[in-house]
């Protein structure tokens, strides 16, 4: 078999999508699901339910993705990775709901690349400044448990689309916070010094999480038609979880989760998300008219 | 076992001959089998510097990650770059089959001892670079690695397979991503038609130099571990590539590009070696940036490292108190 | 340099660990009713973080069903052929030779 033999069958071999990794072809995750709304749901109010947990996994996958080239161990890059690319495919078939929700048929690019910061609904500890590993574990811990306990019930929700999704979603972040709490155990329980930064992250991401549990209008109304979960009744479920992980890292057991009000799901943002959002729509927006 | 070799005086020849037999019957060298210093030699270095290069590759390209223009160009880029972190890992782990570190390899890429492929020593852009180096760049890495899917070396061999089916994807998505910008705005043609002017001299250079100026490429052929020269390779890509670019509608900046009926290819301009001996010892317009950025993480992320390490430890302990107890209980 | 670092700071490791993580060699089942075949080694802290980075490393497009890792070390081989008299007594460990072989710093392209 001569060279280029062998050259034309690599290429030929794999055709579409079939070999990629995850995060390039979502058509089929929605594949025979009914998309109308269900009976009596505001389609406003879903999109805007949408919006808020897809651009919590639009913001978080950025984040993350800050950390390729420059994580602390090539396994490590390769596992972000995975996880930014399991978030970016959660925050598509999120954005591409809400586009159908609200009746207005955007799609996922017009919602990521054509919104302003005020028009993001992510809680603020998905858009806080990176950091070093350490607040990248704890913040993935926290983030990952509060969407977790969300998703698990999210499954049973009214609306198909999201039930598929997040029935899609709950084997993905199971993993996320497997992952960050194996790190939690490393970091708290490895040496003196890591076990300092520890420290120091979960003081940092801590005054944060509030928000992560406190409920939004939108999110009370859809819970009450069993379309969306109100977050407030994930809190204690979560917070035992940190405990147990706590305790096992050998760190002190966590604070309550602060009493959050609504602030990033009604649009009010830290002064870190307008630099995130600039380099994510930079090119977009220098190609208004252009398709990729 | 603590059998050696000078115990047996005159063993050498014997498994030299018998190297020797199997390179010639094609077969594969496996870790254990005894071979040629120099062969070896010659195999870390080429490995080595092959991961090197997945690795400092991801830089280039991953500087678009957080701008590409739609989420799906985002979760491919993010995927693609992902691979060549999962490629550098096939390979250093195939290099640790020679008897080096991991660790060790690192060291001499940061402290700038082992070099990488120079194409990545030139800067991206624009987002069609993107697009332009799975084309063109991941198409010449795919000329020079398919060959390297039948190297001597099985451990080599094995992991190219497994990149290459990977390296082709690539280049299909760089390819695509061209002919969607080709049939778009005329702003976006313009930086495609800018990447692929930046990108070609470059790609053709990452075959290496003439054959006349390439010492090692003989007794590369001779062990296997290389399978064409130089020369023929570049050829190779640049009859695949003119076609390619006719039908995507760019212009190949080379004024001498044309077709030669009776060789039966393309003949073509010399690319610029005094450059290229530039970029190779590293005066090249990124060189001390890759490294710097590469090193940064590396250095930044020892006290993560040796966190995992200490747990490690602690838990072994751990288990081995378990252990005594239960056997002292017993 | 950053070994240095890692040596001299990493004060609870046992003593005799080297900095770096151990490698692993790992085996996939591609799909049920297949043997798990070897696919190729990383490094890992430990037995948890292995099986981790081998999901993330060898099965990112979902090639596998089910993953072995085991420690390098703790592999024992036969030779590569047992009647062949010429095999390498390089010791009874599959993956690893114990001397490091400098590498030349006049390295060319690939």
């Amino acid at each position: 078999m001569s060279g280029d033999n062998i050259f034309t069958g690599l290429v030929e071999e794999h055709q579409g999508d079939a070999r990629w990794a995850f995060g390039t072809g979502f058509t089929d995750a929605l594949a025979g699901v009914d998309t109308t709304l269900p009976a009596g749901v505001d389609g406003a109010d879903l999109a805007l339910y949408c919006q808020m947990l897809g651009d919590d996994a639009l913001v978080q996958a950025q984040r993350l993705v800050q950390w390729v080239t420059d994580a602390p161990e090539l396994e490590e890059e390769v596992a972000l990775a995975n996880i930014a690319l399991d978030l970016l495919g959660q925050a598509r078939l999120l954005l591409a709901r809400a586009g159908q929700a609200d009746g207005t048929g955007r799609d996922e690019d017009a919602f990521a690349y054509r919104r302003a910061a005020h028009e993001f609904r992510n809680v603020r500890l998905t858009e806080a400044p990176r950091g070093d590993f350490a607040h990248a574990v704890v913040t993935l811990l926290v983030l990952s448990g509060q969407r977790l306990a969300l998703f698990g019930r999210l499954a049973d929700s009214t609306d198909p689309v999201l039930a598929a999704i997040a029935a899609k979603g709950v084997n993905e972040l199971a993993y996320h916070r497997e992952y960050a709490v194996s790190w939690a155990l490393r970091l708290g329980d490895g040496t003196p010094y890591s076990h300092e930064r520890m420290v120091e992250a979960v003081a940092d991401v801590w005054p944060l999480t509030g928000e992560l549990f406190a409920t939004h209008p939108v999110e009370a109304r859809l819970a009450a038609q069993g379309a969306a979960v109100d977050p407030a009744t994930v809190r204690d479920e979560v917070h035992a979880v940190l405990t147990r992980v706590f305790t096992e890292a050998t760190l002190a057991a966590p604070a309550p989760f602060p009493e959050g009000t609504v602030a990033g799901r009604d649009g009010r943002h830290t002064p870190a998300l307008a630099p995130l959002l600039d380099e994510l729509q930079k090119v977009a927006r220098e190609h208004p008219e252009a398709t990729w | 076992m603590t059998v050696t070799q000078e115990a047996r005086p005159g063993a050498d020849d014997a498994f030299q001959a018998d190297f020797d037999a199997k390179i010639a019957a094609d077969q594969r060298i496996e870790p254990r089998d005894w071979m040629p210093e120099a062969y070896r030699r010659t195999l870390v270095r080429q490995v080595s510097q092959h991961a090197h290069s997945e690795i400092i590759g991801m830089q280039p390209e991953g500087d678009w990650i957080a701008s590409a223009p739609s989420l799906r160009r985002k979760a491919i880029l993010l995927a693609k770059v992902q691979d060549e972190a999962g490629h550098g890992l096939y390979l250093y782990a195939a290099a640790e089959t020679l008897g080096v570190d991991r660790s060790d390899l690192t060291t001499r890429l940061i402290e700038g001892r082992q070099k990488y492929s120079s194409i990545f020593n030139y800067p991206s852009l624009n987002f069609a670079d993107v697009g332009v180096i799975g084309w063109l760049v991941d198409g010449a890495a795919i000329c020079n690695q398919v060959p390297l899917c039948r190297s001597s070396f099985g451990p080599y061999a094995r992991a190219m397979v497994r990149i290459c089916k990977e390296e082709s994807f690539h280049q299909r998505q760089g390819y695509e991503l061209l002919m969607r910008m080709m049939e778009g705005t005329e702003g976006q043609r313009r930086m495609v038609q800018d990447a692929v002017d930046r990108w070609w001299w470059p790609s053709l250079m990452m075959f290496g130099p003439p054959d006349a100026d390439s010492p090692n490429t003989a007794q590369s052929m001779a062990w296997r571990i290389k399978r064409d020269t130089n020369d023929d390779l570049r050829q190779k890509f640049v009859d695949m590539s003119v076609p390619q670019a006719e039908k995507l509608g760019v212009t190949l900046p080379d004024p001498e590009l044309a077709w030669n009926d009776e060789r039966g290819h393309y003949d073509f301009g010399e690319p610029d070696w005094v450059e290229f001996k530039q970029v190779v010892s590293g005066a090249g317009p990124k060189n001390a940036e890759r490294i710097a950025r590469r090193r940064a993480a590396h250095e930044k992320g020892a006290w993560v490292r040796e966190a995992a390490t200490a747990y490690a430890a602690k838990q072994a302990a751990k288990a081995r108190t378990t252990t005594n107890l239960q056997e002292a209980s017993a | 340099m950053s070994n240095d670092t890692t040596a001299t700071t990493g004060g609870t490791a046992s003593g005799a660990a080297r900095p770096e993580w151990p490698l692993y060699e790992v085996f996939v089942r591609g799909k049920r009713g297949l043997n798990h075949v070897h696919v190729g080694s990383l490094h890992a802290p430990d037995d948890t973080m292995a099986l981790h980075n081998a999901r993330n490393l060898y099965t990112r497009r979902n090639e596998g069903v089910s993953i072995w890792v085991v420690r390098a070390e703790h592999v024992t081989a036969s030779s590569p052929d047992e009647k062949d008299p010429f095999f390498a007594p390089s010791g009874d460990k599959v993956y690893r030779h114990p001397t490091f072989y400098p590498i030349p710093e006049d390295v060319p392209h690939i």
